[in-house]
């Protein structure tokens, strides 16, 4: 990936929503790219909307907050509706399949499904990693980073006795194909 | 030293252990909650100790005390905390007690909303405290400005005996970004405070005679000795040497933004989709705001300034410095969002042109 690039993650609370835009960012760091997260914080719960917001880039990031996004990541059918519009022209957006019901409206964007709990379950029998699924899935299509730095970020934020997840989440990382 | 990932409230909090804060004292309240937290968690590994007060009145009494007794101390909260601490904030000033204190702004009036706004501007600045007190005042833009800012603010409350507070709002204590956390400063022992902080409470064992640290003045020639010659010369000093400021473009701009904190990284872009337009802008970026870098304004361009827009989170707060350190020299225009709601670089872009177009 080379020049600047932002990514909106939303969904609702208990998705790893802001989990996902986490990873992208450790990726982005280990990539010595230019990097800010910044969340949607409010009074939000589990079930509850959250969203943020990743700009990745080479050169210095002025403003965290962003009005258009290059790639969207939609983890339920609100989300989706709420936030397709975002997208610039050409945009990449991936839809989480099992909770969006409505197809998205846009025709200008390219879209990719990804039915990523019932591939966690069904391919890697733990729905926990669904969000990484999700991760693998745009990882795949945008190649923001590679499999060599996300092995890294896993390293890094899963320590000690979650170290053995470790390869649980490099198989999510693959686990999606178009 | 390692670059990292990090909440700008941990790394707020990471920079105050750095510095050598081994005392922190807070109350919960939204958006800072990160920095208790951690404070919580990391003082005792480095033999600090925290203490979670039972609000923030008690979190400024607890900062008058370890600021006393010669302690490197901090406290944080969020705007209505803050404004709660005026009354001990007020005391600490006029006993020159050195103390940070870290506001995550929110919006208000009152409890208002936990979302980031730059309202407490003349409630920080003007000082919310009775009596002539000033405290210095940082607004960084980013994490890792944030962090230098901390790192250094231990050294300036030190120097001038007198709090010093950081002023963020909740979009930078809320966002991550890449940061360093500058190397760990040796602590001065507990015995050896005295020889750097003569005037500290900590025990005169016999050798000399007591210190005494008290905001009561029974007679008001010896108060107004305190204010004339102990707090306005440290004042005037803290006027000719602290204002910083960043500047970008002036040269040649048709306008002028001022704008600090999380706001000025929305300028700066808006500053940049006017220019793919042809639209020429600059900005002058305060990083203290009190004092208030007066001096900045003597860099913008009187050949091609038409107008200096304030861009900020409130009604127009800091607009009335900029009028003051302007003279009347330019005229002047607000771009704004209050209530927690953020400016976008588009609004911004699209408001200066309303603005420029409403001169001509």
């Amino acid at each position: 990936m080379s020049g600047k690039k932002a990514i909106f993650i939303a969904g609702f609370g208990g998705q790893g929503v802001l989990l996902i835009g986490q990873m992208l960012s450790y990726a982005a760091l280990f990539d010595d790219k230019e990097v800010t997260w910044m969340p949607a914080y409010g009074p939000e719960m589990r079930g509850g909307t959250a969203n943020c917001t990743v700009v990745i880039s080479d050169t210095a990031i002025s403003s965290p907050l962003v009005t258009e996004c290059d790639v969207l990541i939609a983890m339920n059918g609100a989300s989706l509706a709420k936030f397709e519009d975002m997208l610039v022209p050409g945009g990449e957006l991936f839809v989480n399949t099992g909770l969006c019901p409505e197809p998205p409206k846009r025709k200008d964007i390219n879209i990719h499904y990804v039915d990523c709990t019932n591939i966690a379950e069904e391919k890697l029998g733990n729905t926990k990693v669904a969000n990484m699924v999700m991760l693998g899935a745009v990882n795949q299509i945008t190649k923001i980073t590679t499999l060599e730095t996300m092995f890294k970020v896993f390293e890094y934020t899963l320590k000690g006795p979650k170290a053995k997840l470790i390869p649980l989440n490099m198989r999510a990382m693959e686990a999606w194909s178009e | 030293m390692e670059k990292k990932l990090m909440k700008g409230n941990e790394a707020f909090a990471a920079a105050a252990i750095s510095a050598g804060c081994r005392y922190y004292f807070g109350y919960p309240i939204t958006p800072q909650n990160e920095v208790p937290e951690y404070m919580s968690r990391e003082l005792r590994n480095v033999g600090g100790h925290f203490i979670q007060a039972e609000s923030e009145l008690a979190s400024i009494s607890f900062i008058y005390g370890a600021a006393a007794a010669g302690a490197r101390c901090m406290t944080s909260s969020s705007s209505i905390g803050i404004a709660l601490m005026q009354e001990g904030l007020g005391s600490c000033v006029v006993c020159e007690l050195p103390c940070v204190i870290i506001n995550v702004m929110r919006a208000g009036p009152g409890i208002g909303a936990i979302q980031p706004a730059q309202a407490d501007y003349t409630q920080v600045v003007k000082s919310g405290m009775n009596g002539d007190a000033h405290c210095i005042v940082y607004a960084p833009t980013s994490i890792q400005e944030a962090v230098n800012m901390i790192y250094h603010a231990f050294d300036v409350a030190d120097e001038y005996r007198n709090p010093v507070i950081i002023c963020v709002d909740g979009m930078i204590g809320q966002m991550m970004e890449p940061v360093i956390i500058p190397e760990s400063r040796a602590v001065i022992e507990e015995k050896d405070i005295e020889k750097t902080k003569p005037w500290a409470l900590c025990g005169h064992r016999n050798r000399r005679d007591r210190n005494k640290i008290n905001s009561v003045f029974l007679n008001q020639y010896e108060l107004e000795d305190r204010i004339m010659n102990r707090l306005l010369p440290k004042f005037e000093k803290a006027k000719k040497e602290l204002p910083e400021w960043e500047s970008r473009n002036l040269e040649g701009a048709e306008a002028v933004f001022v704008a600090y904190g999380s706001t000025a990284r929305i300028a700066i872009e808006a500053m940049e989709l006017l220019e793919k337009e042809g639209i020429k802008v600059g900005i002058i970026r305060p990083k203290t705001l009190w004092p208030f870098p007066d001096a900045a304004f003597d860099e913008i361009d009187s050949k091609t300034t038409k107008v200096v827009i304030s861009v900020e989170l409130s009604l127009g707060q800091m607009l009335e410095d900029i009028r003051l350190a302007l003279e009347g020299r330019y005229p002047t225009a607000l771009i704004n969002r209050v209530g927690g709601i953020l400016l976008s670089p588009v609004e911004v872009a699209e408001r200066t042109k309303a603005v420029l177009g409403g001169m001509k």
